[in-house]
């Protein structure tokens, strides 16, 4: 199963926001970061994530930095900054109260449900 | 192989990426160095895993989708950058910015010589409203050399090239002035039509100047062309807006400007403007969608219409088309634009697709405009006669017989395109191949016709 293209569109930003308050990363590692993350699950393409950080940059989320890690090539790497952890956390609260919705809707095994529209609608209508 | 040989080919491989990762506009350097990296790490860990180095590059390469989708995704966050193409200085950093400026400069000097150009025989005494005839026959002469010479530092143009595009522009200052027209005469009025039409063609020359005879360069310079009429008509907009402003704010504060705007502004801006007309359509090429054969698409069904209303209205009233000066230009003038609409819906289409509803359409607009070309050209030849025979009548009997000529023939193809017998391939080589036919006869109408005709 793969998730689709709306799903990873919407889910970007947090999850990346996510990844990079775990502490400064670059792109070829946030991308195999959403891979260990999802078990290969999220299809992230290049051309997904790279313009997705230019603009979180643009907002303010993020900061880059060229650097050289001891031992490593010199690369881009990105930071949080304070705006992007609160819109993390606004980002969370909205995903909280979707997947919160989403429980509520999906029940459990064995649960039942009580068939409202039926007890409402006797005639037979379902709308 | 060594393994270091394997690194060195590897290497090379990434080198030739970045070179062309760097050729988008929508990529910068540094996102270019950050793409490279991205596609390193990606190919050592696939070496990690067993993979020799060509291998390992050619599937990171793969990985990471065409370049094409990767630069779309750029340019929808950075829509900014496609703009910015147009802007006067490059990005600031590499080879790239420095080549904008070179550009730049030569723009900048091909516009002010135009500009001096125009100015130039007023310091011969000659005044430009009381000379106005002067002025009128040498316009092209202003602008076109300017243009051409851009065209040619850019395409880099042989010394062969530019001896020839020289020798012509000369040619069109001969063929302008040193026959003894009266400024009123039918001759004066053929030579400045003529000439600009001939030097255009000049132009054609130094456009196509790498490759003069492939016709893929013909369609591009129609392309060209076409785009050149839009910006120009743009530039003049502007300009108008301009006069305006400068004509309004300074009569407010006692300053009568008409002397400077009928003198420098005008002149000068307008020629300068085509030089800078042809540098934007060559700067902006691949960017945005281009404009002329969207008119073109546009406009089709509008004309074809239009004219086929002509035809019923001329079979409906049973009058004769009167041929004066006046009514001649104009209905040469209808030709030529459905010439136009029809290189242009050409230019813009995929030479590959199926013939469709508009092909027909534009069978339609053919067949019409012959239709009326021929009742032109009964008109004409009756005329002539009659009264016997004019510079105009003359020219106006060629440039029909011409267009005539083009227009049956593009008949003929478009029905066979449209039957699927011939390729829209066909067509197209018609057309652009018909090109130095125009430039002939325009030189023969600038050159020929006045000695001809006794400077009438």
């Amino acid at each position: 199963m793969k998730v689709t293209k709306d799903l990873v569109a919407a889910s970007a930003t947090p999850i990346v926001l996510g990844i990079l308050a775990e502490g400064q990363s670059y792109g070829y590692a946030i991308l195999r970061r959403i891979g260990e993350l999802s078990g290969g699950q999220l299809d992230w393409t290049e051309g997904l994530l790279y313009p997705l950080l230019h603009r979180l940059e643009r907002l303010g989320h993020v900061e880059s930095s060229w650097q050289a890690v001891a031992g490593e090539r010199r690369r881009k790497y990105y930071r949080i900054t304070d705006s992007g952890l609160a819109e993390l956390a606004e980002q969370r609260r909205q995903w909280d109260t979707v997947v919160e919705a989403l429980r509520k809707v999906w029940l459990g095994p064995g649960e039942v449900r009580v068939p409202t529209a039926l007890t409402m609608f006797p005639s037979g209508g379902t709308a | 192989m060594t393994v270091s040989d394997g690194q060195d080919e590897l290497e090379a491989q990434f080198a030739q990426w970045r070179h062309y990762a760097g050729r988008r506009p929508e990529l910068r350097q540094t996102d270019v160095a950050e793409l490279e990296d991205h596609l390193r790490g990606s190919v050592d860990e696939l070496i990690a895993v067993g993979l020799s180095p060509d291998e390992a590059f050619l599937v990171a390469v793969k990985r990471m989708g065409g370049l094409d989708e990767l630069a779309r995704e750029f340019a929808r966050e950075h829509s900014e950058r496609l703009w910015k193409q147009l802007v006067l200085t490059g990005d600031g950093d590499g080879p790239a910015a420095d080549g904008h400026r070179r550009a730049l400069l030569a723009v900048v000097l091909c516009a002010a010589g135009a500009a001096a150009s125009v100015k130039l025989p007023g310091l011969f005494g000659l005044d430009l409203y009381q000379d106005g005839g002067f002025y009128l026959r040498n316009l092209s002469l202003f602008a076109l050399p300017w243009l051409a010479a851009l065209l040619a530092w850019r395409r880099k143009a042989g010394p062969a090239l530019v001896a020839t595009l020289a020798a012509l522009f000369a040619l069109g200052a001969v063929a302008a002035n040193v026959y003894p027209l009266a400024d009123d005469s039918q001759s004066a009025v053929l030579t400045g039509i003529h000439v600009p039409i001939a030097l255009w063609l000049v132009i054609g020359l130094a456009y196509a100047a790498d490759d003069v005879r492939s016709s893929r360069r013909h369609m591009d310079f129609i392309r060209f062309t076409g785009e050149l009429l839009v910006y120009l008509a743009l530039i003049a907009c502007g300009g108008g807006v301009l006069i305006l402003m400068i004509s309004g704010t300074f009569k407010a504060i006692g300053i009568a400007p008409g002397e400077f705007i009928g003198q420098w502004l005008v002149p000068c801006g307008g020629v300068a403007a085509v030089v800078v007309a042809g540098w934007l359509v060559e700067a902006k090429q691949s960017v945005v969608e281009n404009m002329a054969p969207v008119l073109a698409r546009l406009f089709t069904p509008l004309f074809t219409a239009v004219l086929l209303a002509f035809i019923v209205a001329f079979g409906w009233s049973g009058t004769g088309i009167d041929v004066d000066r006046t009514a001649l230009i104009l209905f040469n003038v209808v030709l030529v634009v459905v010439l136009g609409l029809l290189l242009y819906s050409f230019s813009a289409r995929d030479p590959e697709a199926p013939p469709g509803l508009f092909e027909k359409l534009q069978l339609a607009l053919v067949v019409s405009a012959l239709v009326i070309d021929v009742l032109v050209l009964l008109a004409i030849t009756g005329r002539i006669t009659e009264y016997g025979t004019s510079p105009n009548k003359a020219a106006a009997l060629g440039e029909n017989v011409i267009l005539l000529a083009n227009l049956v023939w593009s008949a003929w193809l478009l029905l066979g395109f449209v039957r699927r017998r011939t390729t829209f391939a066909a067509l197209e080589r018609w057309q652009t191949g018909y090109l130095p036919v125009y430039a002939a006869w325009a030189w023969i109408v600038a050159l020929v016709f006045p000695p001809l005709f006794g400077y009438l």
